[in-house]
C-alpha cells in the first residue's frame, strides 16, 4: 500500500514533468547563421539600471540613452569626445531666412535595420511624429517639451517647430518658428533620434499610456526600436537583466567592431566593481570617485571631459537678506573653492569662474573673479548691514550626480566656510527623489546646490535652464533686475549671426558675475567609465555619448 | 477541513485589504514620489505638475486609492516607474518571483540537507564533539551578517579562485525561457548547459541564503528530538525490542518534525518575501532586489505589490503548513 502511494505520487510527477517538457522547446538556432561569425566578439558593459524603453523619444534618463544612441542616429552628431557639431544622418545644414529656415542635406543610400530607406520622407515623418503626440506622449515627452516648446494639438503656435517639408529625396526643409542658438544642436539630442517610420506604424509607436504612477509604452519601444546604427536590438532578457544588441551588418559606413554588444544592469555599485574584477564585464559607468585611484593601477579609467557644472544657488523670496547684493558678494568671498576642489573631488576638476564650461561659445575670460577672502566678507557684510545673517542651506541626501559625487561634503565644506566669517548656517536636508528637487523648484531654499550636464554646446542650454524662467529655484523676478535678466538671456539666444551672439553671452557672463550674482558656480567636475585593461577604442563623452562601436578587446 | 481552509483564505483578503490601505496611506505620505524620480533636475514647476496631474497624484489620497482599488479589480496594479518603467507591478512581481523562488529552494534544500540530520545525530549524541561543532557552527550562521558571509564567499569562490560565478542568474548564453526557473527551463528544453550554467550561479547565494534558516532548522530539530527522545512512547518502543531504525522513523522523527515543519513554513515564507541583502549583493534579480530598487527609485506601485504580495505568500504558506500538520499528525485533522 505504501508503495504505491509512492508509486503514484512518482508517476504523477512525471507526467507532469512530461507534459511541461513537451510544451517546452529550445528556440536556439542549430545553424551556425546567428551573428557572431565575422569575428569581433562580445563588448559586456555594466549599466546601473534598465532603461525606461527603447524608444529615446520619451526617454530622460541616461540609462535609456545608452542602448539608443547605439541603435540611433540623429541628424546631426557630435565629434567624439568633444560636444562640438558634427555631420550625422545629415552632411550639411544651411540657415536661410534670418534663421528660421533650415536646409538639410541627408546622407544617400542609408536603410532603416527593417530593410526601409532611410529618406527625406522618413525624416518628415518623424517630425510629424514627435509634433503630433497625445495628452500622455506630450507630458512624457520632455526633451521635446523643454527643447521645442510645444505639440501639434497644444501650445503649437509657441512651439519652436513649425514644419517638415521633403525636397526630393534627400533634402528636407524645417522651419522654426524664431532664430535660436539651439538650433541645429539640439537635434543631436538621442530624444529626436530618426526612426523607421514604418516599424513605428506596424507596432504602434505612438501608444503611450498612463497608468497607476507611471507610462505604459508601445511594442514598438518596448522590442522592436528601428534605426539606422550600428547595432540592432537582438533581445532584452528581462529575467536576467541583459540587454543584447548585435552588429548591424548591413550599416553603410565602418560598421562596428564588436559582433555582440551586451548591457548588464547591476544596480550596485561594489557589484559592478566585483563584475569588472572578476572579467564578468568589460567595462561600467561612473566608478565612485574615492575609488578611481584604486582602479587606475588594474584598468583603465577613461575619464570624460567636464561638461557640467556645480553651482550654489541664492532665491531672495525665500530670504530677503539676499537681495542685498553685498550680501550675496560677501558669502561668495567667503567660499575657498580652491581647497574645496582639491580636497574634494576627483582629478580633472575645476573651480567654475562662471555659469558655464570654457568650451562653450560666450565663455569670458575677464568675468570678476570671486577668490577666497575672508576679511572682505567681513566687511561686505558689515557695509550691508547684515555681519550675522542666518541663511537655510539646503543640500540633497540620497543622490550622487556626476558634478556633486558627494552632496554633503560640499555642504560641509561651505557651512565651515561661511562660519568662519560669521555666518548663522541652518542645515536643510531632503532626499533627491524625495522632496529636494520639488522643494528647490518651489523657491523655498535660501540657498541651495544643484548641478547641470550640458546637452550640446550652446550658452543657452545652461543658463536658460538655470534662470530662463522666473520664479523656479533661483526666484529671479524677487530681484528688481529679474525682467531685464530674463529678456538678455531671451534676446541672446535669438541673434543669428554667431559672432554676435558670443559677444552677447560674453557680455552677460560678465554681468552675472558682477552685477546679478545670482548664485556661485562652484565646478566643474568630470564622470569617468572604466574599462578592463585590455579594452580600448571607446572615446569618453563630455555628453555621456559613448559609441560603443570602437570598442577593441585584445 | 474545507470550511478551515475557506475561513482562512477570506481571513487572508481581510489582511490584504487593510494592508493595501496603510500601504497606500503610507507610501503617499513619503516626501517625494515617482514625479521627482522620473523629472530629475529637469523639469520646471509647470512641467511637474502636468505630470502630476497626469498620474492622477494632484488628486486626494482617498481618491488615488478607489482608482487603484477599481484598476487592481481590473487586473491592473500600477505601473512601475523605475524597476522596469512601463510594466505593470504584479506582472513585475510575478517575472521576478521565479528567482526569488529559486534561490529560496537551493536555500532551504541546503538548510534541510543538512539540518535535520544534523540536529538528529547531535541530540542522539548531546554533549559530543558533533554536538558541539555544530551548535558553533549554527550560532556562527545566525550571528553573522548574510552579506558579510556573501561578500567573504564571493572574493574567494569567484574573484580570487574562480571556481564558481560571481553574481547573476545565468551568463550571457543563448537560453529559451519558459517558466522563468532557470535550472528548470534548462532542464526542460534540453539546453543542458543553460541549466547547468544557472545551476552553477545559484550554488553561492543559496548557500549565503541558507546560512540563518540551517542554524534555525538545525537548533529546532535538535531540541525537539532532545524532547522526544526522553518520552514515554519512545522507551516503550525500546523496551518492545524493536529495530532501532523503526523507532528512529516512526517515533522519534515523525513526532519531532511538527515544530521543524512550523519553523520550515516561517523561514520560507520570510524567504519569499525576497532577501533583500543576498538578492542584492548577488545581483539577483529577484523579489527582494527588486523591492530595495523600488525604494531608492520611489516606485510607489512596485512598493505596494511586493509588500502585498509578500504578505499574501506569508499567509498562504501558513496556509499549507497548517495543513501539513494534518497530514503529519492525525490528530489535528479531527479538530
Amino acid at each position: 500500500m505504501k508503495v504505491n502511494r509512492k508509486a503514484s505520487a512518482i508517476a504523477a510527477a512525471s507526467v507532469a514533468a512530461l507534459a511541461l517538457a513537451s510544451c517546452a522547446s529550445s528556440d536556439r538556432d542549430s545553424g551556425g547563421d546567428s551573428s557572431g561569425d565575422s569575428g569581433g566578439g562580445t563588448f559586456t558593459f555594466g549599466a546601473a539600471g534598465a532603461p525606461a524603453s527603447f524608444d529615446p523619444f520619451y526617454g530622460t534618463d541616461g540609462e535609456t540613452f545608452r542602448p539608443a544612441r547605439q541603435i540611433f542616429e540623429t541628424l546631426v552628431d557630435f565629434k567624439p569626445g568633444t560636444a562640438d557639431l558634427a555631420p550625422g544622418l545629415a552632411t550639411k545644414w544651411t540657415p536661410s531666412n534670418g534663421g528660421k529656415t533650415w536646409t538639410f542635406d541627408l546622407k544617400s543610400g542609408v536603410k532603416f535595420t527593417d530593410g526601409t530607406p532611410f529618406n527625406a520622407d522618413a525624416v518628415c515623418k518623424n517630425f510629424t511624429r514627435m509634433f503630433d503626440q497625445n495628452e500622455a506622449g506630450q507630458t512624457a515627452a520632455s526633451y521635446w517639451a523643454d527643447n521645442m516648446g510645444g505639440f501639434k494639438s497644444k501650445g503649437a503656435a509657441e512651439a519652436l517647430y513649425k514644419s517638415c517639408a521633403a525636397k526630393g529625396a534627400n533634402q528636407v526643409v524645417l522651419e522654426i518658428s524664431r532664430p535660436t542658438s539651439k538650433f541645429p544642436a539640439l537635434l543631436g539630442l538621442p530624444s529626436f533620434s530618426m526612426q523607421s517610420p514604418t516599424a513605428m506604424d506596424k507596432y504602434k509607436a505612438n501608444q503611450i499610456t498612463p497608468q497607476g504612477d507611471g507610462y505604459t509604452y508601445s511594442e514598438y519601444a518596448k522590442s522592436h526600436p528601428t534605426g539606422t546604427g550600428k547595432f540592432k536590438l537582438d533581445k532584452y532578457d528581462e529575467a536576467n537583466k541583459t540587454i543584447t544588441l548585435v552588429r548591424n551588418d548591413a550599416y553603410a559606413g565602418e560598421k562596428a567592431k564588436p559582433a555582440k554588444l551586451v548591457f548588464k544592469i547591476i544596480p550596485d555599485e561594489s557589484s559592478r566593481r566585483q563584475a569588472l574584477q572578476a572579467g564578468t564585464i568589460d567595462g561600467y559607468d561612473l566608478p565612485n570617485p574615492v575609488d578611481w585611484p584604486t582602479l587606475k593601477k588594474d584598468y583603465n579609467l577613461a575619464i570624460r571631459p567636464a561638461f557640467n557644472l556645480l553651482y550654489l544657488g541664492f532665491n531672495p523670496k525665500a530670504n530677503p537678506a539676499l537681495k542685498d547684493l553685498k550680501v550675496r558678494q560677501a558669502l561668495m568671498y567667503a567660499i575657498n573653492r580652491e581647497g574645496f576642489v582639491k580636497a574634494q573631488l576627483p582629478e580633472g576638476a575645476k573651480v567654475a569662474t562662471q555659469w558655464i564650461p570654457d568650451t562653450v561659445d560666450g565663455y569670458n575670460s575677464g568675468v570678476t573673479q570671486y577668490g577666497y577672502d575672508v576679511n572682505k566678507a567681513k566687511q561686505l557684510l558689515k557695509e550691508a548691514g547684515q555681519p550675522n545673517p542666518t541663511i537655510k542651506l539646503w543640500y540633497p541626501s540620497e543622490v550622487s550626480r556626476p558634478y556633486m559625487p558627494d552632496p554633503q561634503k560640499v555642504f560641509q565644506a561651505v557651512k565651515a566656510d561661511w562660519e568662519k566669517a560669521g555666518v548663522k548656517v541652518q542645515p536643510v536636508t531632503k532626499p533627491w527623489n524625495g522632496g529636494y528637487l520639488t522643494s528647490t523648484d518651489q523657491g523655498q531654499a535660501d540657498a541651495f546646490f544643484l548641478g547641470w550636464t550640458g546637452d550640446y554646446n550652446t550658452a543657452d542650454n545652461f543658463v536658460a535652464n538655470f534662470f530662463g524662467s522666473p520664479g523656479g529655484a533661483f526666484g529671479v523676478d524677487g530681484y528688481p533686475f529679474g525682467q531685464t535678466l530674463l529678456k538678455e538671456i531671451k534676446d541672446a539666444d535669438g541673434i543669428v549671426d554667431s559672432a554676435q551672439r558670443k559677444s552677447a553671452y560674453e557680455t552677460l557672463m560678465g554681468k552675472l558675475m558682477k552685477d546679478y550674482m545670482v548664485g556661485l558656480p562652484i565646478s566643474s567636475s568630470p564622470p569617468a567609465l572604466v574599462f578592463a585593461k585590455n579594452v580600448s577604442g571607446v572615446v569618453p563623452s563630455p555628453l555621456t555619448a559613448e559609441d560603443f562601436s570602437t570598442a577593441v578587446k585584445k | 477541513m474545507l470550511r478551515f481552509i475557506v475561513r482562512r483564505i477570506l481571513q487572508m483578503i481581510g489582511v490584504l485589504f487593510v494592508l493595501s490601505i496603510l500601504l497606500f496611506a503610507w507610501t503617499r505620505s513619503l516626501p517625494g514620489g515617482p514625479v521627482d524620480a522620473i523629472c530629475g533636475e529637469r523639469c520646471n514647476a509647470d512641467q511637474r505638475q502636468a505630470l502630476r496631474a497626469q498620474l492622477g497624484l494632484d488628486k486626494s489620497v482617498p481618491a488615488q486609492y478607489w482608482t487603484f482599488l477599481t484598476n487592481a479589480f481590473q487586473g491592473k496594479f500600477g505601473t512601475s516607474t523605475g524597476v522596469l518603467p512601463g510594466t505593470d507591478a504584479l506582472d513585475l512581481f510575478l517575472k521576478r518571483l521565479p528567482a526569488t523562488i529559486e534561490l529560496s529552494f537551493g536555500a532551504i534544500l541546503i538548510a534541510l540537507v543538512l539540518g535535520v540530520p544534523l540536529g538528529f545525530l547531535a541530540a542522539k549524541r548531546r554533549g559530543g564533539w558533533l554536538d558541539n561543532t555544530s551548535v558553533m557552527t549554527s550560532l556562527i550562521g545566525v550571528a553573522v551578517p548574510v552579506f558579510f558571509i556573501a561578500y567573504l564567499l564571493k572574493y574567494f569562490l569567484a574573484i580570487k579562485y574562480h571556481v564558481l560565478p560571481l553574481q547573476g542568474r545565468q551568463d550571457d548564453i543563448d537560453a529559451t525561457r519558459v517558466t522563468g526557473f532557470f535550472v528548470l527551463d534548462g532542464l526542460l528544453t534540453q539546453e543542458w548547459d543553460a541549466a547547468w550554467n544557472a545551476l552553477k550561479h545559484l550554488v553561492l547565494p543559496s548557500i549565503a541564503l541558507s546560512t540563518i534558516p540551517f542554524a534555525v532548522i538545525f537548533r529546532i530539530t535538535r531540541a525537539s528530538v532532545l524532547d522526544v527522545l526522553d518520552e514515554d512512547y519512545v522507551r516503550t518502543a525500546e523496551a518492545k525490542g524493536l529495530t532501532s531504525r523503526t523507532i528512529r522513523d516512526r517515533h522519534v522523527l515523525r513526532n519531532a518534525m511538527l515544530p521543524v515543519v512550523t519553523t520550515l513554513g516561517l523561514q520560507i515564507g520570510a524567504l519569499l518575501g525576497g532577501a533583500v541583502l543576498t538578492e542584492r549583493v548577488f545581483v539577483w534579480g529577484g523579489v527582494g532586489e527588486s523591492l530595495a530598487n523600488a525604494f531608492s527609485l520611489k516606485d510607489y506601485a512596485v512598493i505596494q505589490v511586493f509588500i502585498l504580495m509578500a504578505a499574501a505568500g506569508y499567509v498562504i504558506i501558513n496556509l499549507l503548513v497548517d495543513i501539513m500538520y494534518a497530514v503529519i499528525d492525525p490528530r489535528v485533522r479531527t479538530r
